[in-house]
């Protein structure tokens, strides 16, 4: 069965070493997938090309279409890789207001694997300090093993000495892909619904509802 | 079938003029506007309710018993009365006393409120809201119901041996919709008695009103007061109209750029895309409203969203001249020609519900019976 990792990137620039971060780290994910005989499927949520449609559904309420279709591939993903640039000693306000506007269920129980990049390291605290609780909110199982590049570790050899950063990813990847394989990703009833596909009527469940006569209580004689 | 307009009473600055009105001037502009109503042939007037600024309309029924003093036919409505935070006891006799006033011409919409700071100005809390509703609801019923009322609950004071008044005119209660944007439980509510829905859909997707509506039209059945495709369903809308459409989104765009509640936000193309929002011709309202029918099934009531967002008084009155005597006829003879003959075409009356008597679910206390659908 192929599972699906949906890597949600709040990088600015173009090309951004975020992207790079989240490019190296979905790489060593689908290598550890496919080394215990499964597949990975691997869409990027870029949340530069959504900044006005994540802007617009903050204020209105309603989200544009794009925007919709990404909410709705983290909401059913089997996965997330969740990185996002270090600003002001957090993570960026694109990348928290696109996770604020994921319904409170999307990540329950899903396997999260977080990664931040900054100029300086002495900003890794963040993942622990910031992205962490964040998804812990959420109720997402988030992997032990966060990964934080600062510009120093892209330029160093990063290799097998120590504690470089490919060592990070690798160690971090392992942990997602056991996850993944071992569990169906998703716990069932705990994924959102695709509801909004346009012109669709998917139905609210009669189940769902409380009986009138229970809210009515003892207003009734 | 039922065409009218709501008001939310907001007061804006005219982002063209930079001018805002006073509390003075926009409640006779409101005055205003409920008379042109009736005169431009139009079936329903709504006041919101709200009690804090920008809004001006925190006493519906004084405003509304002076609008029935002025006019003839009007249909007098709510969108919303607040059953939350108003005590139902003062809303029975409110709301009684104008029925008889107005002859007869009164009908309510419930709705929760959702600002949670003005629950404590009255006495509550909004973590309950729902509950509040139910109960206050329930209540609210009885009273225009039994004559004396044995009560007891969890919000008031016990009722002993109460008796509200007036008693409703001709023994008949008014007619009463529930609103609901996304509460499952209203719907469910509405149903449950066989009360309207409403489906104030002005800022959300047509996909999401079909939901809601489908849901309220499948417990209708469930509690056995007809057919789901005979629920009575009403729809919000909001429209600017000019003879051609490109004079009307270069007139409403300032308008919608800085209004309050959609202003900053997406463009006037994407929202109009998105939501019932519809600037252009009368043609094209014509069009865009007809499909609402396509969304939800055939309803029997249309209420516009028109004096808003600093819109200045002679344009409100011009664009109800252009909806009563272009846009609304048209819609009458669509709808009724895709309407089956068994489905009603307007929501109950008092004079329809003095006819139906005690056949009707207005008389009853609750469901007529179950009907397992087992079309879920």
């Amino acid at each position: 069965m192929s599972r699906k990792l949906v890597v949600i990137s709040a990088g600015l620039s173009v090309p951004s070493s975020t992207r790079i971060l989240a490019d190296r780290i979905s790489g060593a994910v689908q290598r550890e997938v496919s080394s215990r005989g499964e597949s990975l499927e691997v869409e990027v949520v870029e949340l530069r090309g959504l900044a006005r449609e994540i802007a617009d559904h903050l204020v209105s309420g309603m989200p544009p279409s794009a925007l919709r279709h990404a909410l709705t591939a983290v909401s059913s993903a089997d996965a997330v890789l969740a990185v996002t640039p270090v600003f002001t000693a957090s993570y960026s306000g694109l990348f928290k207001s696109f996770i604020d506007l994921l319904d409170n269920d999307a990540l329950t129980g899903k396997p999260v694997l977080i990664a931040a990049t900054a100029g300086t390291a002495r900003h890794s605290l963040v993942l622990d300090h910031a992205l962490r609780p964040l998804f812990s909110y959420l109720r997402a199982v988030v992997v032990p093993t966060g990964v934080f590049a600062a510009t120093e570790d892209f330029g160093g050899s990063g290799g097998q000495d120590g504690d470089g950063l490919d060592r990070r990813v690798a160690r971090a990847a392992s942990e997602l892909g056991a996850l993944l394989v071992s569990t169906s990703g998703s716990v069932p009833g705990f994924t959102a619904p695709a509801v909004d596909e346009v012109g669709k009527v998917d139905r609210i469940s009669e189940e769902s509802l409380t009986p009138f006569e229970q809210l009515l209580g003892n207003q009734l004689r | 079938m039922q065409f009218g307009i709501f008001s939310v009473s907001d007061i804006t600055t005219d982002p063209t003029t930079g001018k805002t009105p006073t509390d003075a001037r926009r409640i006779q502009d409101m005055v205003q506007i409920a008379l042109k109503a009736e005169e431009v042939g139009l079936d329903v007037f709504a006041t919101g309710e709200h009690h804090n600024p920008p809004f001006f309309a925190s006493s519906p029924t004084t405003f509304l018993g002076y609008i029935a003093a002025q006019t003839t036919t009007l249909q007098l409505s709510t969108a919303t009365t607040l059953i939350t935070t108003n005590d139902p006891v003062k809303i029975a006799e409110d709301y009684a006393m104008l029925q008889h006033l107005s002859g007869g011409r009164v009908d309510l919409m419930m709705g929760r409120g959702n600002t949670g700071p003005v629950y404590p100005w009255f006495g509550q809390d909004i973590r309950n809201g729902v509950a509040l509703a139910v109960e206050n609801y329930h209540l609210l019923r009885r009273l225009w119901r039994e004559e004396v009322v044995d009560w007891e609950g969890k919000f008031r004071t016990p009722l002993q041996g109460f008796t509200a008044t007036p008693r409703p005119l001709d023994g008949v209660p008014p007619f009463v919709w529930h609103g609901s944007i996304r509460s499952p439980e209203i719907a469910e509510q509405a149903a449950y008695y066989g009360d309207g829905f409403f489906h104030n859909n002005i800022f959300w997707t047509m996909d999401h009103t079909a939901r809601m509506v489908d849901l309220y039209r499948r417990r209708y059945e469930h509690y056995g007061h007809g057919r789901a495709d005979q629920a009575i369903v009403g729809l919000g809308g909001q429209v600017f109209m000019a003879k051609n459409s490109q004079d009307a989104v270069k007139q409403f765009r300032p308008y919608f750029d800085e209004a309050p509640v959609y202003g900053h936000g997406p463009s006037l193309e994407e929202f109009t895309r998105a939501t019932p929002l519809t600037v252009g011709s009368p043609q094209q309202v014509i069009e865009r409203t007809l499909g609402f029918a396509d969304a939800v099934g055939d309803y029997q009531r249309q209420l516009f969203l028109m004096d808003h967002a600093g819109l200045p008084l002679d344009v409100v009155l011009e664009q109800l001249e252009i909806l009563g005597s272009e846009v609304v006829p048209v819609l009458r003879k669509e709808f009724e020609a895709r309407r089956p003959a068994d489905v009603p075409s307007d929501p109950p009356t008092h004079a329809s519900l003095i006819e139906a008597g005690d056949d009707h679910a207005n008389a009853a206390m609750g469901p007529r019976g179950r009907v397992e659908t087992g079309s879920n």
